[in-house]
């Protein structure tokens, strides 16, 4: 297990190294020069501008740039936004607990209906309600999420008018946000209401950005179910005259879990990934809407370190679910 | 010249029996068949949309704003999807439409795909150190949120149409490069291989014309589904302003000028996220297909 270990996070290594060497080597590739961009429309004097190479040490070998580069990330320093001049570090920490948040939620309301929707269609199979739930699941599976955020909106806000459009909570609730999660927040912000106005918030983003992962997840639950279904062990326990909802409930959800809890731990970066959409849309104030954001103004800082954090991120979630995998499966440790 | 006439017979009779097999399997599934029929609309659609399209996609008829489907109240004929805001004519730009997003998918798939194989075959036959190099790299290209890869090259590259596909095909490439690699080392180790290798078949001889054709099938099926992720990340480029620049009348650029109308317009929005969501329904669909027709360990024999 030890070694299992070892020789995973030895991949993470260079993978990591590579993500810090694409995010610098972003900024340099960019059309025209970062001194220029950064001073804006004012423009720069010659003096000035020898000066800022210096500075930022544009005047250095590439190597030793990014060896600072490299240096500076290790050490938790990604640079400063050239709009907000706040380090990116600390932005995206602020911002990060609300895409955490709705990430968390979507995976809740994701697994919470996919599970049982995966199990039913697996036991109904080539029935009626198998061929609806997996008809479902393919069409939520291909569905342009942003279009889906949109139809919802017009539904939901417009016709009946239940849920707001954008934002985290009402604007008539005002309190001090220590943990950056809204739900903890207003719960114990003590204000009538608030927490009922985060959830009425949270409603739509969550369905939205839940959709694909929880088509992803009933089709696998249901074909480890199928799996599982036709192994001796089933068959012995239906033939003790166990109840069908012991059987397929425990017996064989059981180990037809294994598949499906790595699927949902890698669904956690294509929810980050999700975000990005479903924040835009939703005005959700997290790092998918910042990303978006900046590459729109041109914050090059806060895109570069962006990037390493959220492939970081990432890299952390895949390589813990595939440790978690090879804990609970041990045929995998061989490869 | 007889010889050859000779000759033809038999390699005509050989392919449609493959082509028969695989359809007598595909047929089977009654979802993949629809969505076949559905593709080869959108592929007619595509091909013909100038010809079909009763008005010209960015002809704007000033006196009908926002105008409502026929069968609403204040629709026409004329109009039957309705116009938007500019006064164009939703059904012609979303028949032009297909057009762009059958572009993407062509052109992204071909590229991926191509790129890949290639990365792929090579890292299966190479020895050990270039073959971690080029898997390292692709998990690198892997650790980044597709979407967000996407959104960044695009940022560098400039937002427009050809760029958006650019970056799509770099981000989808690794999926190839993978599938090959995996095929490929399960292959090499196979008789026939060894056979080939002791007549003395050359590396290239043995990647592209002894090893390829055994990989395929997977790779064919990814790139059904590569397609349908192809048109879905194009049109989410173009909704964020990224993409196909307005008034091009890509689905996704469509979708994003008439944010603004959603509430006033429902029309606006709808038809084209709803021809988005059908075309790769039915890509999906057919692609689950041909998992199922062309996957030997799942073939019922």
């Amino acid at each position: 297990m030890l070694r299992f270990i070892f020789s995973r996070l030895l991949t993470f290594l260079p993978t990591f190294f590579g993500v810090t060497l694409i995010a610098f080597a972003f900024i340099r590739v960019l059309p025209g020069d970062p001194i220029i961009v950064m001073a804006g429309e004012r423009g720069v004097t010659p003096e000035r501008y020898q000066e800022l190479i210096t500075q930022f040490g544009f005047d250095r070998p590439v190597i030793v740039q990014y060896w600072d580069y490299l240096k500076g990330v290790l050490h938790g320093d990604l640079g400063h936004s050239f709009v907000t001049k706040k380090p990116v570090w600390d932005e995206f920490f602020t911002l990060f607990p609300a895409t955490l948040e709705l990430s968390l939620c979507a995976i809740v309301f994701a697994t919470l209906l996919g599970l049982p929707a995966g199990v039913i269609a697996a036991v109904n199979r080539g029935k009626f309600f198998d061929r609806t739930l997996m008809s479902s699941a393919l069409i939520g599976y291909s569905m342009p999420i942003f279009w889906w955020a949109l139809l919802l909106i017009i539904v939901f806000s417009g016709w009946l008018g239940w849920t707001p459009v954008s934002g985290r909570i009402s604007l008539m609730y005002y309190f001090d946000n220590p943990t950056g999660f809204m739900l903890w927040d207003a719960l114990w912000s003590g204000q009538k209401g608030a927490l009922w106005s985060a959830i009425h918030h949270l409603i739509l983003p969550t369905i939205v950005l839940g959709t694909i992962p929880l088509a992803v997840i009933a089709r696998q639950t249901r074909s480890a179910m199928l799996e599982v279904l036709s192994e001796d062990y089933i068959r012995t326990a239906r033939a003790k005259g166990l109840a069908p909802f012991r059987v397929n409930g425990v017996h064989a959800l059981r180990n037809a879990l294994i598949p499906v809890i790595t699927v949902i731990g890698l669904s956690v970066g294509t929810l980050l990934a999700g975000a990005i959409l479903t924040e835009t849309i939703f005005s959700w104030p997290g790092i998918g809407k910042w990303m978006v954001d900046s590459i729109f103004r041109r914050d090059y800082p806060v895109v570069q370190g962006g990037l390493v954090l959220i492939a970081v991120m990432v890299m952390i979630v895949n390589l813990t679910v595939d440790m978690l995998y090879g804990f609970i499966n041990p045929k995998i440790r061989k490869r | 010249m007889a010889e050859t006439t000779a000759s033809t017979p038999t390699a005509a009779v050989a392919r449609p029996g493959r082509l028969r097999e695989f359809w007598y399997y595909f047929r089977e599934n009654r979802g993949a068949v629809m969505g076949f029929w559905v593709f080869a609309a959108f592929i007619v659609v595509a091909l013909f949309a100038p010809w079909i399209a009763p008005h010209d996609p960015s002809q704007q008829f000033r006196d009908h704003l926002l105008q409502p489907p026929f069968w609403q109240e204040g629709g026409s004929l004329a109009f039957p999807l309705g116009t938007d805001a500019l006064g164009r004519d939703m059904l012609s730009r979303l028949l032009n439409g297909a057009r762009y997003s059958f572009y993407v998918g062509i052109v992204v798939v071909a590229f991926a795909a191509t790129g890949g194989i290639i990365i792929g075959l090579i890292a299966g036959f190479a020895p050990k150190w270039l073959d971690t190099i080029i898997m390292r790299i692709m998990d690198i290209v892997l650790a980044f949120p597709s979407l967000l890869l996407a959104l960044v090259l695009v940022a560098i590259l400039g937002p427009s149409l050809t760029n958006a596909m650019i970056a799509i095909a770099i981000v989808l490439q690794p999926h190839y490069v993978r599938l090959t690699r995996a095929s490929v080392m399960s292959e090499r180790s196979k008789d026939y291989v060894t056979a080939a290798k002791v007549a003395g078949a050359g590396t290239v001889r043995l990647m592209f014309v002894t090893v390829l054709p055994n990989c395929l099938s997977p790779i064919i099926v990814q790139g059904a589904l590569s397609f349908s992720t192809a048109i879905l990340d194009a049109a989410a480029l173009g909704f964020l302003g990224m993409g196909a620049q307005p008034p091009t009348p890509e689905w996704g650029t469509m979708l994003a000028e008439a944010r603004e109308f959603i509430l006033r317009a429902w029309w606006v929005v709808t038809f084209p996220g709803l021809a988005i969501l059908i075309t790769v329904l039915a890509i999906n669909l057919m692609g689950d297909g041909l998992r199922d027709a062309l996957d030997p360990k799942l073939k019922r024999s």
